[in-house]
């Protein structure tokens, strides 16, 4: 029965995305306010509905109801309560309903918390929002709709892959898609602003905090991810260039670049149409990777949902969205130009190459994730693009960014000189050469132009801080008036500074991850030990150990240095009987500078065990700086000015459109 | 610079036209892909000789595979790696293929990190490879098109490549799909 209701649940709140995308529209057209009134009405009701939906389908998961096909197909009595519940979401229809659950859940929270938004501009972006809900509904209802039953219903469930299986896995998903749907909301703001045909200050304030919000859930999203890859996939990585992976990155990357325009349009009126532009391309990327995942066009060893017509249906809501929009854009976009001019070196010529540098790498990464398809379509056989290629284009596009990073904020808006500014970032020097020189005398010279990266992140650390320091004065005033000009910083600053900080961070970890690494493979016999990095590893035996719903076989192994023992480790073997599946559990031992990393193989005929031994320095550091981007963007979230909406400039653009006039600032 | 985006109306108009042609091509480039499956082979290394290739032979073996090793006998060779957890699944069936004496099954041992690690998993779980080739680092897999492992290919009398299958070879794979082409092509 709940099942059901979930169903019909969803079915009206289709209904209702559709009379939200219409009436507000006619409205904002006619300046008929009551009809405008309808879309934040309409959002939270939609909202609401689609909440029961997924409740309703949890709590056949939870119940563990095999008579509906997907909790049959996906879950098992025997799993833990959490898994259960996560299985919801660890398949594709269930993956879907997440998915327009969040996108119902934006548009909620734009009608509750966009009080200071221009009623128009409220009411067209919703519409928007719920055309793509309207889209992405029918796609459930129509081609995998989660509420199928099954009957007769079987004694018990088919399990979810045992990979999934983990805390790490069952959040990275919500926040994936918190951050991949959030970017649906700039787009929405986009639209919007080009059926309106006006683009200006108020607008960049406004659509800043979606973006913003979106941005630190999709960091949270692809640094889950990234971590869980690599303590579950056993082989000591982190970040494979997996074309799913790429598929998080993507928006990612244009996000960032979106968030920084979105500064040049609020503060300086500039860089319009390439702002819009950028707000319909990430969510337009955000959309390729849940179709990346989805249809079948790359096989990849996420892709859990492979079905090409499912995949016909998305590439039509695909061209529709996407092309429906920059058609507009093509038409609306020349108009939307003008206002302030600067000079290549200036703050805003910093942004732009920030733009420029973000956006080249997002088009190399999505060109080496689609060339095999590409390739393929113009018969050219199947091939995979790996990490090498990532490397070789990703990385020099990334480092003159992170030296732009540390110059940028410590220009002028419009006029800027590098003369006035190179002198003071000579902290910022001193510590890249430090740092390189340190990495060179720890790790010799054998990892080459890769030791570069620790004077980068060197140098963007000591950079920020630089200019955090000249912004509050320190040691150029009594450290007690520093302390309080640095209170009185607006938080969006100390939330750039904190970001940029975690982006150094993130960066020395993954250069000692990348340079740094050692790898022993060997078959050991109980007793028998293994050298790494300083390192006596002694193999002391296996046992068999019974988990919840698997059986594992767990080795024992003792760590020594120098003779005296530091830890013992017990990686394991897990084998799940109810999917038939193995999994390599690692147990990893996490310092500040460095994890030990011990997988367990098969056992060979004469009673050896395979035993690989992974030292990795600096890889806590990946997460921790991720997670100090995330503080720093939950920071700049809390300013002040993008919650109470500062008094706008007027636009310098004409309204074309009356209702533009009608506009309320607050 | 941002002078530059708002040049003579003309071209910037054209700046702006051009995200929707690029898009309105990939997206029929999606179209395209959605239409093949990923597990067929594509067109071009079906019914071509095998690529050039001379692969060493693993630890403790004496020969290894080369083109040639492929012409005289329909001949089965299959991509596998002792880290590849699917192969486990489609070596049983291996093994009764062998020891029934079907069809010679010729190994490309992909991917090893470590040079014992194959001759190990063999000698753990059974050789069923009437010749082996060392491909540590993907020559032959690239030149075969390789996806991931296992990967099997049918090869006939001639050395040409006839069909792929991706995935673990399970019974009703062979008899219901691999086995009739062999039959078919011994006829040839």
């Amino acid at each position: 029965m709940t099942v059901e209701l979930g169903h019909f649940a969803l079915i009206l709140a289709l209904t209702i995305a559709l009379l939200q995308g219409t009436l507000p529209l006619r409205g904002a057209a006619r300046g008929d306010v009551r009809a405008m009134a309808v879309a934040p009405a309409a959002a939270v009701v939609q909202a609401v509905l689609v909440a029961v939906s997924f409740g309703c389908l949890v709590a056949a998961y939870v119940v563990s109801d095999f008579s509906v096909l997907n909790v049959a197909l996906n879950s098992h009595s025997s799993k833990p309560l959490i898994y259960k519940v996560a299985g919801a979401w660890g398949n594709h229809e269930g993956s879907m309903l997440l998915w327009v659950l969040i996108l119902a859940l934006f548009g909620g929270a734009v009608a509750v918390f966009g009080g200071n938004l221009p009623l128009g501009l409220k009411a067209r972006a919703l519409a928007v929002q719920a055309w793509i809900a309207a889209g992405f509904y029918l796609f459930i209802l129509i081609t995998s709709n989660p509420f199928a039953r099954l009957l007769p219903p079987p004694a018990d469930g088919k399990g979810l892959n045992p990979l999934l299986q983990d805390p790490g896995l069952a959040l990275h998903p919500p926040f994936l898609y918190l951050g991949y749907v959030g970017f649906s909301m700039a787009f929405s703001f986009a639209v919007a602003a080009l059926i309106e045909g006006r683009v200006d200050a108020g607008w960049a304030r406004w659509v800043r905090p979606w973006t913003l919000a979106a941005w630190v859930f999709l960091t949270i999203g692809i640094a889950l991810g990234s971590w869980w890859a690599y303590y579950e996939l056993g082989w000591g990585g982190w970040w494979f260039w997996d074309p799913v992976e790429n598929a998080s990155l993507l928006p990612w990357l244009a996000g960032t670049a979106l968030l920084h325009s979105a500064v040049v349009v609020e503060k300086r009126d500039a860089l319009k149409g390439w702002t819009i532009f950028l707000a319909i391309i990430t969510f337009a990327l955000s959309l390729l990777g849940t179709f990346l995942v989805r249809s079948g066009v790359l096989t990849s060893v996420h892709a859990f949902a492979t079905d090409p017509e499912r995949g016909v249906f998305i590439l039509a809501l695909l061209v529709i969205i996407i092309g429906g929009s920059l058609v507009l854009f093509a038409w609306r976009g020349p108009s939307l130009e003008g206002g302030g001019l600067f000079q290549p070196v200036s703050r805003e010529g910093a942004l732009l190459l920030n733009n420029l540098l973000l956006t080249t790498a997002a088009a190399a990464v999505l060109l080496g994730t689609l060339y095999p398809l590409l390739l393929e379509a113009m018969g050219g056989g199947k091939v995979s693009v790996g990490p090498p290629f990532f490397n070789a284009v990703f990385l020099p596009l990334m480092a003159p960014l992170v030296v732009a990073m540390a110059v940028g904020p410590l220009l002028p808006w419009k006029r800027g000189a590098l003369a006035a500014v190179l002198p003071r970032l000579w902290v910022a020097a001193v510590a890249a050469a430090a740092a390189t020189a340190l990495a060179l005398a720890l790790l010799g010279d054998a990892a080459g132009i890769g030791l570069l990266g620790f004077g980068l992140a060197a140098w963007l650390f000591a950079g920020t801080l630089t200019e955090v320091a000249a912004r509050i004065q320190l040691f150029a005033v009594p450290l007690r008036v520093s302390l309080r000009r640095a209170a009185g910083l607006p938080r969006a600053a100390w939330g750039m500074t904190v970001a940029h900080a975690g982006l150094a961070i993130a960066i020395a970890g993954m250069t000692g991850a990348a340079i740094g690494k050692t790898e022993v493979i060997r078959a050991l016999a109980p007793g028998e030990t293994v050298a790494a990095a300083g390192l006596t590893i002694r193999f002391d035996g296996l046992s068999q150990v019974a988990g919840g719903n698997y059986e594992a076989i767990q080795g024992r192994l003792t760590v020594k240095r120098q003779g005296e023992p530091v830890a013992v480790m017990t990686p394991e073997r897990r084998i799940y009987p109810v999917e038939g599946r193995e999994t390599t559990e690692a147990a990893i031992r996490s310092r500040p500078w460095g994890d030990l990393y011990l997988v367990i193989g098969t056992t060979e005929a004469d009673g050896r065990t395979v035993v690989r031994v992974y030292v990795n320095p600096l890889v806590p550091w990946i997460w921790t700086g991720a997670l100090v981007m995330v503080v720093g963007g939950a920071i700049s979230l809390a300013d002040r000015r993008l919650r109470l909406g500062a008094p706008a400039r007027r636009a310098t653009v004409p309204a074309t459109i009356p209702v533009a006039t009608a506009r309320s600032e607050g | 610079m941002a002078q530059a985006l708002a040049s003579p109306a003309s071209r910037s108009r054209l700046i702006y036209v051009l995200p929707v042609a690029l898009f309105l091509g990939l997206a029929a480039y999606f179209w395209i892909g959605l239409g093949k499956n990923p597990h067929d082979l594509p067109s071009t290394l079906i019914d071509q000789p095998v690529p050039a290739f001379a692969l060493p032979p693993i630890a403790g073996r004496e020969h290894g595979l080369t083109a040639a090793d492929l012409r005289g006998q329909v001949s089965l060779v299959n991509v596998f790696g002792s880290w590849c957890a699917a192969c486990r699944i489609e070596h049983p069936f291996l093994m009764r293929l062998k020891s029934d004496n079907v069809v010679p099954i010729h190994g490309i041992n992909w991917r090893e990190k470590d040079r014992d690690a194959g001759p190990q998993w063999l000698k753990r779980h059974g050789d069923p490879y009437t010749r082996i080739g060392d491909d540590p680092d993907s020559r032959a897999a690239i030149a075969f098109g390789v996806t991931g492992a296992p990967e099997t290919f049918i090869v006939d009398r001639q050395g040409t490549i006839r069909y792929k299958h991706v995935g673990p070879i399970t019974p009703e794979v062979w008899t219901g799909t691999l086995a009739p082409i062999v039959a078919r092509l011994r006829t040839e």
